[in-house]
């Protein structure tokens, strides 16, 4: 039978299980929305800005390793998607993004509300597509699909014009994909993976390094079983935070900037890292020439590009993580099953806990309301469990450092680009794909302000997110950097003029709380996780408290400021 | 270090500014690049030069083979090859100066493919460094206009044993 293409479209999205869309109408995607209601299966959430659709499907993917899907018109609707989308291209997050695009004899005329989103999207998305050609548009979703979940994942853009969702086209989709020009390697070469090994088993302070990477290919359990069998101590970049459980004896905690003194401690004295889906950005090198001085580097990463783009790598393995992490200790096993790895890397272990028992990651108490008493608050009461998304910023660091994450995919965080207003977007996002569990978006008193028109969404979708703001009525991490590097030159980082976040809450019928007082945190927490209703829980904390330790930008590891 | 990269790609609308976007968004050099189908319907070649040091050059070639309608790179600095380009070039000829400019144009195996009462102009075909040097004699003459291809290559049937 023939079907319109917004029909096609719909059925396409049934067919790759896809049960949620995050979206907002328009004139271009009329016939997509006219459609809509007679397709159950897919439930569309209607946001209140573009931006916050996509980090609602970004929260989502993340959440669940779904692909998220968004839907917005032509113009200011596809525009308005390009942040998101930027973000989920830096921390390599599936998403498909599907624009209405103005009918095809009237693209390149400058018609109304007509951009080249295409272009526009061309370096931030993984690929994308302007579909011309109906008798294309089945087979053109099903390669966004498999494209944006397969190898490293990806947002993915379709442009659909509008009077192509109107043509008439038998509905054949396709059982599976070949493309000539992609194919992603999973299976790591044995060789490599051999000489992998050859160097863990000469090490004296060998040190994994858990990325981004081992959240995507769902490795922790693979990586767990490598460290604690061959008793190797765990760093993670802030993306693979939840990839080994952060009360584990072996974990040394984040690297980096804000890393801890042991894990940065570690690595500039390890003598072999195995590097597990992680790409070496500058916020964990710091300066590149004495980043891990004495180390080999064994890189396990499913893309070619992340490979001695920033570090000397002196195992290559190009493959997915979890199949490479596996190939090691299936090479190891049969090597050596019985080797005494305690004994061996005794020294080294007792070394990184001394490090780790002299400078843990800590706050001066002094009586007033400290943020990292809240986000300490925040891991007890939810034991670790719950799905903690961040805003950008101050609030971010001290959730990365104060939040024990325990499993994976529990920390939603704008990684690679630093997106302030990701953090409620996405939680709602998470909590679409999770409705029974606590969902709370650790945010700055700056941050939410970046996309706070999103409470009405989760509110009338009765989505029970808490919103935990660290107010402390500064751009703080700007302030930070001000303070240390700018001689307190405040300049335009003061925010101290804002909106009374609990009226605001109830503006949009959700609840509000205020907290001032160290004494009150508990119970007002307590209360507010209890709450059925989304809440906004407005801490006022200490104004200029700065995250430590902080490797200044361009120095070495080891040069940390510590509280 | 020059390198000649040719590059296999879907010959799809947008493929041309991909692979422009990957240079300039990530700060790599072009120095010529050429584009043209292939026997195999839907695919074209590019040939691209570029400079880098070796740690760049291993970058673009990463980078190239990720973008998804690129269906594969090589990389001629390890292969014999045969490479060429061409020049047109329209020079200032006079009658004093006429025999001279043509017995370059000979030396170099040139064809005079357009002439006038001062004017010549000279096809040039060779390697880049062929094309650079009639470029540097054919100066002093005055070069008046000058079109030149990018470079094309071609892996040669017999490579030497490495
Ligand atoms: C204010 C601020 C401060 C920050 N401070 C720090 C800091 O102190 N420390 C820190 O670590 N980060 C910090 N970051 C985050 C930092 O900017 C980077 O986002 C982060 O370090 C990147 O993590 P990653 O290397 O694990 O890579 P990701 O961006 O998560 O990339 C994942 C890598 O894994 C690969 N991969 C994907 N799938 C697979 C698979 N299946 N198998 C194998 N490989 C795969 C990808 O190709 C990629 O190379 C900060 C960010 C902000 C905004
Ligand atoms: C969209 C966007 N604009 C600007 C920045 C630069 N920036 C990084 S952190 C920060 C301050 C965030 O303030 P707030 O949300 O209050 O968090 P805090 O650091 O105070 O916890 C700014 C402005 C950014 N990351 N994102
Ligand atoms: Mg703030």
């Amino acid at each position: 039978m023939e079907l319109t293409g917004a029909t096609i479209l719909l059925e396409s999205l049934k067919k790759e299980g896809v049960d949620v869309v995050f979206g907002y109408p328009g004139g271009a995607v009329l016939d997509i929305y006219n459609e809509l209601p007679r397709h159950e299966e897919i439930r569309h959430v209607l946001v209140r800005h573009e931006q916050g659709a996509v980090h609602a499907a970004d929260g989502y993917a993340r959440a669940s390793g779904k692909v998220g899907v968004c839907l917005v018109t032509s113009g200011p609707g596809a525009t308005n998607t390009v942040t998101g989308i930027a973000t989920a291209y830096c921390d390599s997050i599936p998403l498909v993004v599907l624009t209405g695009q103005v009918p095809t004899p009237l693209i390149g005329n400058d018609a109304f509300q007509e951009v080249d989103i295409v272009g526009i999207t061309r370096p931030c998305t993984k690929h994308n597509y302007l579909v011309k050609d109906i008798t294309k548009l089945a087979s053109t979703i099903k390669e966004a699909f498999y494209l944006a979940r397969s190898g490293r994942p990806g947002p993915v853009l379709v442009d659909i014009p509008k009077d192509v969702q109107n043509q008439l086209c038998e509905f054949v989709y396709p059982d599976d994909i070949k493309m000539r020009s992609y194919n992603p390697t999973y299976k790591p070469n044995l060789n490599q993976l051999r000489r992998a090994v050859d160097h863990i088993m000469m090490a004296k302070r060998p040190l994994i390094f858990a990325g981004g990477g081992v959240i995507t290919s769902n490795a922790s359990a693979e990586l767990g079983e490598l460290a604690r069998s061959l008793r190797i101590p765990v760093v993670g970049s802030l993306m693979g935070l939840g990839g080994f459980p952060g009360d584990d004896p072996l974990w040394l905690g984040m690297l980096g900037m804000h890393g801890t003194y042991a894990a940065n401690k570690a690595v500039s004295n390890a003598d072999v890292i195995i590097a597990a889906g992680a790409r070496f950005d500058d916020r964990v090198t710091g300066k590149l020439s004495t980043f891990a001085p004495g180390a080999k580097i064994i890189h396990i990463d499913i893309d070619p590009t992340s490979i001695r783009k920033n570090v000397e790598v002196h195992v290559p393995v190009v493959g997915d993580c979890r199949h490479a992490l596996a190939g090691i200790q299936e090479i190891v096993n049969t090597r050596m099953a019985e080797k005494d790895w305690q004994g061996v890397h005794g020294d080294w272990i007792r070394q990184v806990e001394e490090w780790r028992a002299a400078q843990p990651v800590t706050y001066i108490e002094n009586g007033t309301l400290k943020p990292q008493k809240v986000v300490e608050t925040i891991f007890e009461l939810t034991k670790g469990e719950a799905i903690i998304t961040t805003e950008v910023g101050q609030n971010q660091m001290w959730t990365a450092q104060f939040y024990k994450f325990r499993k994976p995919r529990t920390l939603l965080t704008s990684g690679g680009l630093g997106t302030m207003g990701y953090g409620l977007p996405a939680a709602l996002g998470a909590q679409m794909a999770f409705p029974d569990r606590m969902v709370i978006d650790i945010a700055g008193d700056g941050s939410i302000q970046m996309n706070s028109q999103e409470l009405m969404t989760a509110v009338c979708n009765r989505l029970p997110v808490k919103i935990v703001i660290l107010n402390n009525g500064f751009l703080g991490m700007v302030r930070q950097w001000q303070e240390l590097f700018y001689k307190r030159n405040y300049c335009n980082t003061c925010m101290d003029a804002q909106p009374d976040f609990v009226k605001l809450a109830e503006a949009y019928g959700a609840s509000g709380y205020r907290v001032t007082e160290e004494s009150q945190l508990e119970s007002v927490l307590k209360e507010a996780f209890a709450n059925p209703n989304t809440c906004i829980i407005d801490v006022h904390v200490e104004r200029e408290e700065n995250v430590y330790p902080m490797v200044p930008a361009g120095a070495s590891l080891e040069e940390m400021l510590l509280v | 270090m020059r390198h000649l990269l040719s590059v296999l790609v879907e010959n799809e609308p947008g493929v041309l500014s991909r692979v422009a976007g990957l240079f300039s968004g990530r700060g790599f050099n072009v120095d010529s690049l050429n584009v043209a189908p292939t026997l195999e319907e839907g695919v074209s070649l590019m040939t691209i030069t570029t400079t880098g040091d070796d740690q760049i050059v291993e970058q673009i070639i990463k980078q190239l083979r990720k973008l998804v309608t690129v269906i594969k790179v090589v990389d001629f600095q390890d292969l014999a090859a045969v490479e060429r380009e061409m020049a047109l070039m329209k020079v200032y000829a006079e009658d004093s100066r006429r025999a001279e400019i043509l017995r370059i144009a000979d030396i170099f195996r040139c064809k005079v493919v357009d002439v006038s009462m001062n004017e010549l102009t000279i096809e040039a075909t060779g390697d880049h460094g062929k094309i650079e040097a009639i470029i540097a004699l054919l100066t002093r003459f005055g070069i008046k206009e000058i079109a030149r291809t990018g470079t094309v290559a071609m892996r040669r049937s017999m490579q030497p044993e490495s």
